[in-house]
């Protein structure tokens, strides 16, 4: 009865705080967003309000709460909601990329314009169906590894539904012009010292859940858990340092400015990539790979060696943002260096992802998610290969500003973290639901070559606008002149957009897929199909292959 | 146990792997050596930002065009910082300096060039070919995918109260002195009023331009304060005067 007056007056104060900076206000956008945290309160103050059973509290017989071993319900809704943000994020890539092939898209409205959609695409993606995944497959995989149910339900759920807000206060705040133009950064003030809270929550949920567990090891999805949240909470609050400029108003100014703030910003910027989008989504990887394919993680030491070996050396990576800028040349060369040397943890990762599969690679040919895995890993190696290239001084001043960065991004984004996300919502669904297996294998299959094709075809365009513009930006005549104006590289580069948008729609079409076949799963069905083709048994063909001599 | 006596490699890290509070101290540990080592000498190193004259803070009117430029997100496909290389000099100028963005908080550097760079567009256009091309790109150069922009010129100026933007900027770092935030919102008005007297606003902004920008006297736009910033930019440092090619000369190892 406490617990439910303390959460209710909690929600309560929450409302009238949002009520009186909603009338002090100075701008409207400001006021939008207090009024979006109201309505967000008050939910809470109803839910809150409604769920206890009264009539048991009154009687002092109050229902024990759920004691199932797990608790899944957030983890349920987090599977529907990351299925849904992707589809979003994808949704909104599509348009942005047929914006710049077609400029009328960008509809002479100003909250339709590119530069505004872009930080909502980005967002979307890295953050709502990123960050929901991240901290849906988080909290799965550490009740599992622990054995122990969720620590601090009420904060469970307030981490997750606070972490909704704070996609909804940023998504609605870049249409409405409201960004510190700090790229995956863009969210003002306000909205990050509300990410700050529900961040702390999330360290306090699950380093709470770890001190619970049963096992007496911590799990090696779990480091890359810790350390994730741990590093992003830092490189949040430091690259956030901000002074607003009224505490009723939505602008503020950085702390850090010119070169100084570069340096902070790419530092953020590359671990965002290196935390957000690497350490947590390699914890996915080192639970749902090996469950799915029943067999151990390949090698303990290799997990450790590459784990110290990324988290420190990824940090240092930031300067290759910034070749040849007025960053000074040390501090370039020691991004450079360090990008490098990051490869090989990188590959460490891949290689214990993808030699988990030892014994197991049969299943490549049966099993569509197990092959989702394996191409999610296959990227993720291929990109952290084509990172540390980029980051080569020489390379870079060629790649640098150009569309090569866009492609080397997704192939990263589409290839290692949509498929990994995708196989772990293909594993989850059924077993959520207590489902024999997913409504339809076929349409995983569909998935997966309509994503890897997609990829295929938008990074290879990628590849070639970028190199292309690259160079006809350096090039010149005979005559010693500069042979292109810039406007021409620009009209060069729209067969190219074309591909890449249509890159666009097998991807998306994959997720629209996706997202049948997870509601169909849920529903209860089960699709009558043929199964995947087994290869017939041919005994002859099954012989060791005999040395021939050279001839 | 005790079949279990030969040594096993990284035995010690079992250690880590049972006590969460050590693994994140060391985790925690192991990521913030590269962000000291790298990001807080640019802090001390005193060659990390050249001494160059001409660098002043934005007026009200330019930082208001600056405050939109961030708004509609014009940094996600233009940058602002040319790299000394012979074609990106010759096709936008003089290759930029640490000290010309020492005064921008935040840094409009930028990461892709969807268009051209920004860096030295100021006085390279005229103010009426900013007006048609920020309202219908398509029309002023074939080709073009910018968005149009027209609506910045049928809204009025209302870039808030200035003083209270120039007091935040200044507790930041940028050196407006207390005659400059006192008089910010006057500044943001006369500047684009050719009726006004400017003089005492071009002695505290140096080279400051003084005119109506977006072709219509009678009314404070958006468009005002955009093409006012979009004007300044590259403007304060005179990157080829002698003294200035001098001294950079003398430039070495940054």
């Amino acid at each position: 009865m406490e617990s439910l007056v303390t959460r209710a007056g909690l929600w309560f104060v929450a409302l009238l705080f949002a009520i009186f900076m909603y009338v002090n206000a100075v701008d409207a956008p400001f006021a939008i967003h207090m009024g979006v945290f109201g309505l967000a309160a008050l939910a809470g103050l109803v839910i809150s309000l409604r769920k206890p059973d009264y009539k048991a509290l009154a009687t002092g017989g109050a229902a024990l709460p759920d004691q199932s071993r797990y608790d899944d319900d957030l983890i349920r809704t987090g599977v529907i909601l990351a299925t849904f943000w992707g589809c979003v994020g994808f949704l909104v890539g599509l348009y942005i990329a047929l914006q710049l092939a077609f400029p009328a898209l960008n509809l002479g409205l100003e909250w339709t314009t590119f530069g505004r959609l872009r930080p909502l695409h980005t967002s979307a993606v890295i953050f709502a169906f990123g960050g929901t995944a991240l901290i849906t497959t988080s909290f799965y995989i550490v009740q599992r590894t622990c054995r122990a149910r969720l620590a601090l339900p009420g904060v469970a759920r307030f981490v997750f539904w606070g972490y909704q807000l704070f996609i909804a206060l940023a998504a609605t705040g870049y249409l409405l012009g409201v960004t510190q133009s700090k790229e995956y950064a863009e969210p003002e003030w306000y909205v990050d010292l509300w990410l700050t809270l529900v961040w702390v929550a999330y360290l306090a949920v699950f380093v709470g859940t770890i001190l619970k567990r049963k096992e007496p090891h911590i799990y090696v999805a779990n480091w890359f858990f810790l350390s994730f949240i741990l590093t992003v909470a830092m490189l949040h609050l430091v690259n956030n340092a901000v002074v607003p400029v009224s505490l009723f108003g939505s602008k503020s100014y950085p702390v850090w400015g010119g070169v100084q703030g570069a340096l902070v910003q790419w530092w953020y910027g590359h671990n965002a990539v290196g935390f957000f989008l690497t350490a947590g989504f390699l914890g996915m990887m080192y639970y749902f790979v090996p469950k799915q394919a029943e067999r151990p993680v390949y090698s303990y030491r290799l997990s450790i060696v590459h784990f110290w070996g990324l988290i420190f050396l990824y940090i240092w990576a930031g300067p290759h943002h910034l070749h040849y800028t007025a960053l000074p040349d040390w501090a370039q060369t020691l991004g450079m260096v360090f990008s490098i040397m990051l490869w090989m943890p990188s590959w460490g990762g891949m290689i214990n992802g993808l030699m988990t599969l030892n014994g197991a690679w049969d299943k490549v040919r049966t099993d569509p998610i197990i092959r989702m895995m394996v191409l999610s890993v296959a990227f993720y190696g291929m990109s952290t290969f084509e990172g540390p290239m980029m980051s080569i001084k020489s390379v870079n001043s060629l790649s640098h500003y150009t569309d090569w960065t866009i492609g080397h991004v997704h192939s990263g984004a589409l290839g290692w973290n949509g498929m990994i996300t995708f196989s772990a919502i293909y594993y989850l669904a059924p077993r959520l639901w207590g489902r024999e297996r997913m409504y339809s294998l076929r349409m995983i299959n569909w998935h997966f070559w309509l994503a890897t094709l997609g990829i295929v075809f938008y990074a290879s365009a990628m590849w070639v606008t970028g190199i292309m513009e690259g160079l006809m930006w350096r090039e010149y005549g005979s005559d010693g002149y500069l042979l292109y104006s810039f406007v021409e590289t620009v009209a060069a580069k729209f067969p190219m957009y074309l591909l890449r948008a249509f890159g666009g729609v097998l991807y998306l079409s994959g997720a629209l897929i996706m997202a049948f076949n997870v509601w169909q799963t849920i529903a209860g069905k089960l699709r009558q199909e043929e199964p995947l083709r087994q290869a017939a048994y041919d005994p002859n063909a099954d012989r060791p292959l005999a040395a021939a001599p050279a001839e | 146990m005790t079949a279990e006596t030969t040594k096993v490699p990284f035995a010690g890290h079992k250690k880590i792997e049972k006590n969460v509070a050590l693994l994140g101290v060391l985790a925690f540990g192991a990521v913030i050596v590269g962000g000291i080592v790298e990001i807080a000498p640019l802090f001390w190193i005193d060659n990390t930002i050249e001494k160059v004259a001409g660098v002043r803070p934005h007026t009200p009117l330019e930082q208001a065009g600056r405050d939109i430029y961030i708004r509609e997100g014009c940094y996600v496909c233009h940058s602002q910082m040319i790299r000394p290389f012979r074609d990106e000099v010759e096709r936008y100028g003089h290759y930029s300096l640490a000290a010309e963005s020492m005064y921008d908080h935040p840094f409009q550097w930028g990461s892709k060039r969807t268009g051209p760079d920004l860096a030295r567009v100021g006085l390279k256009y005229s103010d009426e070919w900013h007006v048609q091309h920020l309202k219908n790109p398509q029309a002023m150069v074939d080709g073009s995918v910018m968005p149009q922009y027209a609506f910045l010129a049928e809204r009025d100026l209302n870039a808030g109260d200035m003083s209270a933007e120039l007091k935040t900027l200044n507790v930041v770092g940028v050196p407006y002195t207390q005659t400059d935030i006192d008089k910010a919102n006057d500044d943001l008005k006369n500047q684009a009023d050719p009726m006004a007297d400017a003089t005492d606003l071009q002695k505290r902004y140096p080279k400051a331009q003084v005119r109506d920008f977006d072709g219509n006297p009678d009314r404070l736009t958006e468009m005002d304060a955009l093409v006012a910033y979009l004007q300044v930019l590259g403007t304060m440092v005179d990157v080829n005067s002698a003294a200035a090619q001098e001294d950079l000369a003398k430039e070495k190892g940054r």
